[in-house]
Parts: C-alpha cells; sequence; structure tokens
C-alpha cells in the first residue's frame, strides 16, 4: 500500500541526510536547540511537521510504528499521521507501546517504561522554554550560550509569591545533562519524572520554528525547582474509571447536562491493556 | 458504562468525503475547469504563485480550485508541492530591464523613455458592480486572449534590443541622486534551504518578503504611511511583464533561455539621507514578485525600506516595520495560519494539566490550610 510516487518515508535522502545530520549534532549536544532547514510538509505548521520530519528521517523499512497525540492512538491527527507514514513507507504500525519501535507523540509519554530499542520522537510547537518571558531569538541564543536562567528562576519564583507555588502544569521546563534549559513539549509536568534516565532516545522536532533537540539515552533530566518548593508531578486525585489505575494521567471527561464527570487514562494502550488483563 | 472516544479514522474519511462534494458544489452545475481559473481568476493565480514560491499558473488554478477558493490554503498545496520537486540548480538572475511590459507606470515622473503604460488595470475603474457579468450579458468578445486592444498602446519591445526599457531609477543615479543600487555579487543564501539566522541580510530579507502574506506586508507597509518608521515612499516605477528565464547549461557553455516568466517589479524612491558633508541622496525600497501582484510588491518595497534603516544610519523608532525579526518571523502565512489553527486540534491533555492547577489554587485560596498540602 505503499505510495510509490515518494520516497521511502515522503522526504527525499538530501532531505532526510541533513535531518540525520542534525539529529547527530542534537544528541551530541544534549538540550541544544539545533537548527534545521524544515520543509513544508503536506500537513499544516502546528499539525507536527517537525515530528513528521524527525520521524521521516529516522524510520526503516523494519519499524513499527505507534502515533499517538494526547496520550492516545486514536484521535484525529495521530490516525492522520500514522496513515501519512503507512502511505509513504509502508512501515507496520501498532498501538502497543511494548511493541512499537518507533513511537511519534504530541503531548504525552507513554506510561509503559520505554526500553533500549525504542526511539520517542516528540511534536514540538515552541521548542525554545525562555519564548515567553524573551521574545527575542537574538536574545534567547545568547541566553542559552552563557546558561544565563536567571530570568526564569525568577519567574518560577514570582510564580510561587503569587500563587503559593509553581503555576505550570505542562511544558514544565527542565535541565537536562546539568547544561541547557529545555522545553519538553507541552506533556503534563506529570509526565516530566519519565524523561530522566530514559533508556529510549528522545528526539523533538519543531517544524515550523526550524529547530531539532534530543535527550539521549539514560541522560539526567531534572525539572526545575527550589529547594524548598520541590517540583511535584501532579495529575487529577482519582483513579481511572475504566481500569481503576492509580498511577496514570487521567482525562476528564464530561459524562451529562448536570456536570457529572469521570476520569479516564488519557493513554488508551495503558488503560485497554489493563483493563484486557482484568485488572 | 463510558467507553472511549473511538472512531476518529472514520469521522476522517467522512469528513473528507463531504468536503469533496462540498468542493463540486450541485452536480447540475457545470464543473469549474482549472483553465477557467488560470485565465479568469488570474489575479487570484498570481498570488498563489508569489506566496507558493513557484511559477506554474495551472498547477496554482488546480490548488485554488482544490481549496474551494481559498487562497492561502491553495498556497499552502503548492509549497507542499515544491517541497517534493528537485533542485537542477539557479538560473541567472532575471533582466527585468529587458522586460516584455504589458504595465509600467511612474509617480515621479510625468513622462520618461518608454512612456508610461497603463496595462489591464483596476486603478481608475469605477467600483460599480457590473451585473451583466452576472445576468450572463456579458459582450461576446473575440478579442479577449490577453492581448492589448490597441497594439499602439504597447511599446514595441518583442525582439528587445537589450536594455529595452531602461529603470526610471536609473534616470535618477546617472546624476548620483539616488543612492546605487549596490551591485552585489554575492551568491544569496536560500531560505528554503537553510535555517533562517536573525539579523539576515538583505538577499534573505527579500525572500522572505517576496513569499510573505499580501494581506500582512499591506498592513505594515501601510504602518509606515502612517507614521511608524515613516520613510516617504513615491512609487518611482511600477512595471509588470514578462522576463526571460536563462540557464547556465554547463555542458554547452552558455546560457540557454529555459522559459519565461511574469513579474511584478516595484522600485521606490525615498526620503534622503545626507549630512553637511555627506550630499543628500535618495534612497531605495525593492519588491519583485511574481505574476501581476502589484498591491504585494509596493507593500514589499515599502517594508524593505523600513528595514534599512539600520544600514542608513537612521533611528530605531520602534515600529513594527522596522523590526526583522518581528516582520521575518511573522511573515509567512503558511506558518501564521498552521499555528494560528493548531489550537483547534485536541489539547485535553495540557487542559487538564491546568483546570488541576486551577483548582488546586482555588482550593488553597478558600481554604488557606490545604497551602502546599497533596
Amino acid at each position: 500500500m505503499t505510495d510509490q510516487a515518494y520516497n521511502f518515508a515522503y522526504l527525499d535522502e538530501d532531505t532526510k541526510r541533513m535531518i540525520r545530520r542534525a539529529i547527530l549534532k542534537a544528541i551530541a549536544v544534549p538540550g541544544y536547540q539545533v537548527p534545521f532547514a524544515s520543509r513544508e510538509m503536506p500537513m499544516p505548521y502546528g499539525w507536527g511537521t517537525g515530528g513528521v520530519q524527525v520521524t521521516a528521517a529516522t524510520l526503516l523499512p523494519t519499524d513499527r510504528l505507534k502515533v499517538i497525540d494526547q496520550g492516545a492512538d486514536d484521535t484525529t491527527n495521530a490516525v492522520s499521521i500514522r496513515k501519512f507514514f503507512q502511505r509513504t513507507a509502508g512501515v507496520a504500525t501498532t498501538e502497543r507501546t511494548a511493541e512499537a519501535t518507533l513511537i511519534q507523540t504530541r503531548h504525552r509519554i507513554p506510561e509503559t517504561p520505554l526500553t533500549e530499542e525504542q526511539i520517542l520522537v516528540y511534536q514540538v510547537p515552541i521548542p525554545e522554554p525562555m519564548r515567553f518571558l524573551e521574545p527575542r531569538e537574538t536574545e534567547t541564543r545568547r541566553i542559552h550560550a552563557l546558561a544565563d536562567y536567571g530570568l526564569m528562576q525568577v519567574r518560577l519564583y514570582e510564580d510561587i509569591a503569587r500563587h503559593g507555588e509553581i503555576a505550570t502544569s505542562y511544558a514544565y521546563p527542565v535541565e537536562v545533562a546539568c547544561r541547557y534549559v529545555m522545553d519538553p513539549s507541552p506533556i503534563p509536568k506529570f509526565d516530566n519524572p519519565k524523561m530522566n534516565d530514559c533508556p529510549a532516545i528522545q528526539l523533538f522536532g519543531a517544524g515550523r520554528e526550524q529547530r531539532i533537540y534530543a535527550v539521549p539515552p539514560y541522560t539526567r533530566v531534572v525539572s526545575l525547582d527550589f529547594d524548598d518548593h520541590p517540583f511535584r508531578a501532579s495529575k487529577a486525585s482519582h483513579d481511572c474509571a475504566i481500569c481503576g489505575a492509580s498511577d496514570s494521567y487521567l482525562d476528564e471527561v464530561i459524562t451529562d447536562d448536570a456536570g457529572g464527570r469521570m476520569f479516564v487514562c488519557s493513554d488508551t494502550d495503558y488503560c485497554a491493556a489493563r483493563a484486557e488483563r482484568g485488572e | 458504562m463510558y467507553v472511549a472516544v473511538k472512531g476518529g479514522e472514520r469521522a476522517i474519511d467522512a469528513a473528507h468525503d463531504w468536503l469533496d462534494r462540498a468542493r463540486r458544489g450541485p452536480a447540475a452545475q457545470a464543473v469549474l475547469d482549472t483553465d477557467q481559473i488560470r485565465d479568469q481568476l488570474a489575479i487570484g493565480v498570481a498570488r498563489v504563485m508569489a506566496e507558493g514560491s513557484l511559477y506554474d499558473p495551472d498547477l496554482a488554478a488546480l490548488a485554488i480550485k482544490q481549496a474551494r477558493g481559498d487562497l492561502i490554503e491553495a498556497i499552502f498545496l503548492i509549497r507542499a508541492y515544491r517541497t517534493t520537486l528537485p533542485r537542477f540548480g539557479a538560473a541567472l538572475p532575471v533582466e527585468t530591464e529587458a522586460m516584455r511590459v504589458k504595465r509600467r507606470v511612474s509617480a515621479t515622473f510625468k513622462d520618461a523613455p518608454g512612456g508610461q503604460i497603463l496595462g489591464p488595470t483596476f486603478d481608475y475603474t469605477h467600483r460599480l458592480l457590473d451585473f451583466r457579468l452576472m445576468a450572463d450579458g456579458e459582450l461576446d468578445r473575440d478579442d479577449t486572449d490577453g492581448t492589448p486592444p490597441d497594439p499602439g498602446a504597447m511599446p514595441c519591445v518583442d525582439a528587445p534590443a537589450k536594455p529595452a526599457l531602461p529603470h526610471i531609477l536609473d534616470f535618477l543615479n546617472r546624476d548620483d541622486l539616488i543612492e546605487a543600487a549596490a551591485p552585489d555579487e554575492a551568491v544569496p543564501g536560500d531560505l528554503t534551504r537553510e535555517p533562517m539566522e536573525l539579523p539576515a541580510e538583505r538577499p534573505l530579507r527579500l525572500q522572505a518578503l517576496a513569499r510573505g502574506d499580501e494581506g500582512f506586508l499591506l498592513g505594515l507597509a501601510y504602518s509606515t504611511q502612517r507614521g511608524y518608521a515613516r520613510n516617504h515612499a513615491f512609487v518611482g516605477e511600477l512595471r509588470i511583464g514578462t522576463v526571460a528565464v536563462e540557464m547556465d547549461i554547463p555542458e554547452l557553455g552558455f546560457a540557454i533561455e529555459i522559459g519565461e516568466v511574469e513579474l511584478t517589479e516595484c522600485e521606490t524612491v525615498n526620503q534622503f539621507k545626507g549630512s553637511r558633508t555627506e550630499p543628500a541622496q535618495f534612497t531605495r525600497g525593492y519588491g519583485l514578485t511574481f505574476g501581476q501582484t502589484e498591491r504585494k510588491a509596493i507593500s514589499m518595497a515599502l517594508v524593505d525600506r523600513a528595514l534599512r534603516w539600520a544600514e542608513l544610519g537612521e533611528d530605531d523608532q520602534g515600529a513594527p516595520a522596522q523590526d526583522q525579526e518581528f516582520v521575518l518571523s511573522h511573515c509567512d502565512n503558511i506558518q501564521a495560519t498552521g499555528f494560528l489553527e493548531h489550537i483547534k486540534l485536541p489539547h485535553y491533555v495540557d487542559f487538564q494539566a491546568e483546570l488541576e492547577l486551577v483548582r488546586r489554587l482555588r482550593a488553597s485560596v478558600e481554604d488557606p490550610a490545604q497551602e502546599g498540602a497533596e
């Protein structure tokens, strides 16, 4: 069912080589944002063009691909991206986290721990963790070069002064390998600890912003905090209404007009597997 | 028992099917032919080519048809297609002086060698709806092949002895009244092949502006006219016409013509610079775009001029049009529309994280004892 009109995984080999070079550089300098000549893809910017280009450059015919959005394999954009690679690369796909060799994700890290055999590709809207404190790229590049992250510390402090805690619940900034402050993409901060010392390769692609960055396997990833206000991974204080899990990130679902609601796992594979096993 | 929402794949297929039928319209109507779009909606086609960065009127017409007339969507289709095209090499710089013009006006001189040629312009039409076009009462004419009505209205430039039609600003240049158009032999970068680095030099800025959104550049250019980095632009010359595209063929050892493109070129004459020691001189802004796209070309020239403040020793007034990082990062409508529209994609996870946070913050205000709990 591969579309023969296109090269394997859509991009031409020169473009893939350019992206692979950027990926190698990104792995060599963990957390550093490597500029790359992002291409215009047949899906819009904001739909995961960066992740799609990283996946296209990393994918092998023997890979088994899983695509999730908000933790689910069946959300519309995950379906669309999976179909794109089925059509242009003809690779096998799966919804099982454990069976996948390459997982492209938007906004979540799977609950099932990843392994050394896996690559996790994140779709990134704004790669620059300092962007909303300093809109100028020329300035944020200087900030990273000098590791001059005081601005971020001040912001986190101001949050505590105003709200009593750090009021960032997703895209919570991390420090990678004791050097670069990095945006983990808009994953809930609940997922942040999974990035630390992770056996899998974690690659981040931002298409519109033309940046690739990476966290190599077994790298120290620390969520920024203060000694007296330590980082806390938080989630809704419920159990999943379907599988009963108490350790997974939950979506809140409104069930009726009267404000009725329930909480279910955002990771559909994790939830289905647990329900199947009757846990 | 709640069952997790499923059916994304079927929903997408159904949406695409509906879209396809909506695009076609009532079956009783004649199908819109891409030739008709190319020839009768030519200004829209030109915009799609200019901002799509691909000169192909047939494909632009197809894109407009497929996009149901949404020009930004059509531009996106063209950009995505462009990505897949192999790069054989670069053409020689086109010689706009040798342009076969269909329109050429100057606002700075009443007459100049080559004359003023209005061409097919809306400029002096009365904007009254012509109901004949709707009532099928269009005049039957057998001369609508795009040629000028009166051959005498066109300069005889079919076999141009170069230069066919001198640039009007050259007359100013001859007397040193205007800055020289920097003859730069350096090979410009290519923003579609290398990531843009800021600050960007003028060639890259012009590339970005040439494919930038017409509406965005129009608004910025207008803001300079209203005083946000005003630079007093006159349209020194605006010309629209066809130029030959030539390419060096290594096997032949010389350049041959491989086709021709229609271009709009706008050169503005702007506020002069100078001092007690340096004689006053006008400055330039430049716009060059595919097809008949003069609103865009003029806007581009004004914004180009505004972005040159530093090299011309002007003050940074803090105006949006002077801020190259602001202009270049936001002028691309495909980037802009993608990022804008992506907020309609699911964000349940982030929103859930925010909900949980706001609930906790509220609880800690209502019951201070809870602060720091959990």
